[in-house]
């Protein structure tokens, strides 16, 4: 079992550095970070200074060794175009964006499971059938064309929710900032938080809806039903709970994506989270803040993954025994 | 029946209660500017980047001795006069009395150190003040200012060269600009300290800047503000709706595709006015065999009369009306018509086809020839439509264009002097700072010296030595009438005679402004927060 373990770390910090050199070797066609960091008229003499400071006339072996040894040791460096220390950008923005896809992962469960559920226990009625039509275009239209429908609507055509940017926030402890305790702050969450979760609850109501006809038709449902249980109970006791460990797998493993999804809806609402962060930074070709924001979003898909194929071991005894025999 | 007026009464207690309400608290409400842009504030240190937006947000904290007023004209700020003893010696008297916001007061000492700091390490302001000057203090509210070369144009700039306060400085290790690689977060660039009419309250890099009226100014405000919030929205459409829905007041700004909606709407108009920046079109002179192109061996835009085809073959006008909507105003020089006073004489080469063609078939190219074009798409207004816009009309005399549309921060740095000029032809855009028309010939029309920086945005390094000669000859003659004659002799030659470059226009400028907002706009679209009013 420790083996496992160990192999699969091994295995993830060869993720890490692959994405750390492949992040290294697209910065290279970003564009010119001096360009974005002096005015116009700056002369050619001063921007090459410039580039010596930065390292960047160096080989780019050197250049890629460096970049990795500080990475290595959480050290992002400045940011080019703030000139501020890019962990605590990072750090600023944190909340923001974490809030933002919690109250999205919690509204996509407590939407999409029952609706889910309903469209499979209620299959042949029109509100299944509207349903059905309904996660069809959570699907397929584009985050951004839903975050600028929803402003139009609350915000242009009704003023009842505001069309950017977090609200009021309140500070807990040194770093953390909230937006849940204030009314403009959860007004502020209101379209975001829908915008991100809208693929992942079509995304789940359909998974559900899926697994429960499956389970609908195991033997165990018909025995329960045989047992004379009660529908309530066959369908949310045996049925609904059998069908919930694969959705809860991807629930897990979509945590990762929502945060990286949330780039877009984050620039749409102008939230200020390291979404938005990321995308500023790429149009300023701010090498240090995409690097950490890569490498980060890349561990964070890398642990997500890890747990889950723990979480997997420890559930399945088939695999354990596996494992143990290899 | 006593039911039915027992609820009136009380309906009409709440009705009255919510009448009160309003009245009560708009009494005491601060009048708050909410101010939305594109881009975001990369930083409260002024002397951080040469940056526009930077620089005229910075100024509502950071004043200069010099400032502008709406029509651009100089005006004494934190100097009351000065006078140019000889044209190497300039001598400022300062204004007495002035404090800093934090209580220090204003003198001679705050503006040696600030001409220091300005052409120190981690300054991007260093053309500021001449490298080799001397500022010497001559007592606690007179300043000299010894030059090596005369300047005319010394104090041109010098509203956004902000005055720091040298003991908060010094207290707070912020005697220089952050340098790129510096390790520690720099003070100066998350906290401000100036004499200006507002007070930074806060910074969030990329978030949210707040500042607070100065009710200590030494001017007399002409301004009801009592805060100021910025907020970057990079969104063009959630920008807009903010404005819609009367979140902000302010925003800049309104895609041209928004204007009718923001008009049509009844709170909020389009402030629209012409800019000072020239957009133009520039051929690679320098090269022997020209790159990115089918022609071998030699370099069709060395040929005066190829140069004149493409400049025929362009119909600047429709440009301005189908692709600007309007939006621009076709331009005759490389400089906008308020910032030369001799603009009106000159007038475009008319736009004719067949005369282009014709020119084409003389300079050897009766097929015309294949070439790329390079253009950004997210610096100008319509930047890339107007390069598309380009490429049909060269098709029609029988150029054809390859397109190489890209973000700025690639196309930037291929054209720059450290990509190598690598262009052979290309849409850039040019505000002289020094709003006038010496900064356009020392760096877009002159020839390129990489020692000087003189030419150093000469992309096609377009060369005319009798052209930098009337440059360096207007740059000693100091009435202005007789310099703008020679500037017009310049203009002459370098683009009609030698057509160097292919001048666009002038785009308007476009801010989203609430009805119950008052701004006043600058053509060179400075932002400045004292000048305006809420109702």
């Amino acid at each position: 079992m420790i083996a496992f373990i160990l192999r699969r770390l091994v295995a993830s910090v060869g993720v890490l550095i692959a994405v750390g050199l492949i992040a290294f070797v697209m910065f290279r066609y970003v564009g010119d970070p001096v360009n974005q960091m002096v005015g116009i008229e700056t002369s050619a003499q001063e921007r090459a200074e410039l580039r010596h400071q930065l390292g960047l006339d160096q080989p780019v072996i050197v250049q890629a060794a460096r970049f990795l040894l500080n990475a290595a040791r959480f050290d992002f460096g400045v940011s080019y175009q703030f000139k501020q220390p890019v962990a605590d950008l990072i750090g600023a923005r944190m909340p923001a964006t974490l809030e933002l896809a919690l109250v999205a992962s919690i509204l996509s469960l407590a939407a999409g499971v029952p609706m889910g559920v309903y469209a499979a226990l209620r299959r042949d009625s029109a509100l299944a059938s509207l349903l059905q039509a309904l996660s069809l275009i959570g699907i397929s239209l584009p985050t951004f064309l839903i975050g600028i429908l929803l402003i139009y609507l609350f915000a242009v055509v009704l003023r009842w929710l505001p069309s950017f940017g977090r609200g009021d926030v309140v500070r807990i402890g040194s770093w953390w900032t909230t937006g849940l305790l204030t009314v403009s702050g959860l007004k502020s969450l209101i379209m975001p938080s829908i915008t991100l979760a809208l693929f992942q609850m079509t995304l789940i109501m359909r998974l559900v809806r899926a697994e429960m006809l499956e389970v609908m038709r195991s033997d165990y449902i018909r025995f329960a039903r045989a047992r004379g249980l009660s529908e309530r109970t066959v369908h949310f006791r045996h049925a609904l709970k059998n069908t919930l460990v694969p959705v809860i797998t991807v629930v897990g493993l979509q945590l990762g994506s929502i945060v990286a999804f949330s780039i877009i809806t984050e620039t749409v609402f102008a939230w200020p989270g390291m979404g938005q962060l990321f995308l500023q930074s790429i149009q300023n070709a701010d090498i240090p803040i995409m690097a950490a924001y890569l490498l980060m979003i890349a561990t964070l898909f890398v642990i997500i993954n890890l747990v889950t194929d723990l979480i997997y071991v420890a559930v399945d005894p088939r695999l354990r025994v596996h494992i143990n025999r290899a | 029946m006593r039911l039915r007026s027992a609820r009136s009464l009380v309906l009409t207690l709440i009705g009255a209660v919510a009448l009160l309400i309003p009245a009560l608290t708009q009494a005491a409400e601060p009048k708050i500017l909410r101010f939305a842009f594109q881009g975001e504030l990369k930083s409260v240190d002024p002397y951080q980047i040469n940056e526009s937006f930077s620089l005229s947000v910075n100024g509502a904290v950071y004043e200069g001795l010099v400032r502008r007023g709406p029509d651009m004209k100089l005006e004494p700020c934190l100097a009351t006069s000065w006078e140019v003893l000889d044209p190497l010696h300039w001598r400022f008297h300062l204004r007495k009395g002035v404090k800093f916001h934090e209580g220090q007061d204003f003198t001679a000492d705050d503006v040696v150190f600030s001409a220091q700091r300005v052409r120190g390490p981690g300054s991007d302001l260093k053309g500021r003040i001449p490298a080799d000057a001397e500022i010497v203090k001559v007592d606690d509210h007179t300043v000299d200012f010894l030059l090596k070369r005369p300047d005319p144009f010394l104090i041109n700039e010098w509203e956004t060269w902000g005055i720091f306060s040298k003991s908060w400085a010094e207290a707070h290790g912020a005697t220089e600009a952050t340098a790129m690689n510096a390790t520690t977060p720099p003070y100066a660039g998350l906290h401000a300290n100036g004499t200006g009419p507002f007070i930074l309250v806060s910074h969030e890099p990329g978030v949210k800047t707040v500042w607070k009226r100065n009710p200590n100014w030494w001017d007399k405000s002409k301004s009801n503000i009592d805060e100021v919030v910025f907020t970057p929205i990079p969104n063009a459409a959630t920008r807009v709706a903010a404005l819609l829905s009367g979140e902000v007041d302010w925003i800049d700004p309104v895609p041209l595709n928004d204007q009718a909606r923001v008009n049509a709407n009844p709170g909020t108009g389009v402030l629209a006015g012409p800019e000072v920046r020239t957009i133009f079109l520039g051929m690679d002179q320098s090269r022997d065999e020209l790159g990115h192109s089918s022609v071998k061996g030699k370099n069709p835009f060395k040929d005066v009369r190829v140069r004149k085809a493409f400049y025929e073959a362009i119909n600047e006008d429709a440009i301005a009306k189908k692709v600007m909507r309007g939006q621009a105003t076709p331009s005759a020089l490389m400089i906008a018509p308020s910032l030369f006073s001799l603009s009106k004489d000159f007038h475009r080469l008319p736009f004719d086809p067949a005369s282009s063609k014709k020119l084409l078939a003389e300079a050897g190219y009766p097929d015309g020839f294949e070439v790329q074009m390079d253009c950004p798409n997210d610096r100008y207004v319509n930047d890339e439509q107007i390069c598309q816009a380009v490429v049909g009309m060269l098709a029609r005399v029988g150029v054809k264009i390859d397109l190489n549309a890209e973000p700025k921060s690639k196309f930037f740095a291929a054209i720059s002097a450290a990509g190598g000029f690598d262009s052979s032809f290309y849409l850039l855009g040019w505000t002289p700072s020094t709003l006038e028309s010496f900064n356009v010939f020392q760096y877009i029309m002159g020839c390129r010296d990489p020692k000087t920086n003189w030419g150093g945005n000469n992309v096609g390094d377009y060369c005319n030595p009798k052209v930098d000669a009337l440059a360096r000859e207007a740059l000693q003659e100091p009435d202005e009438e007789k310099r703008d004659e020679i500037f017009a002799k310049a203009w002459k030659i370098s683009l009609f005679d030698d057509v160097g470059y292919i001048p666009l226009h002038q785009q308007a400028l476009a801010w989203g402004v609430s009805k119950h907002t008052h701004v006043i706009q600058r053509p060179d679209n400075y932002y400045i927060f004292a000048w305006v009013n809420k109702d």
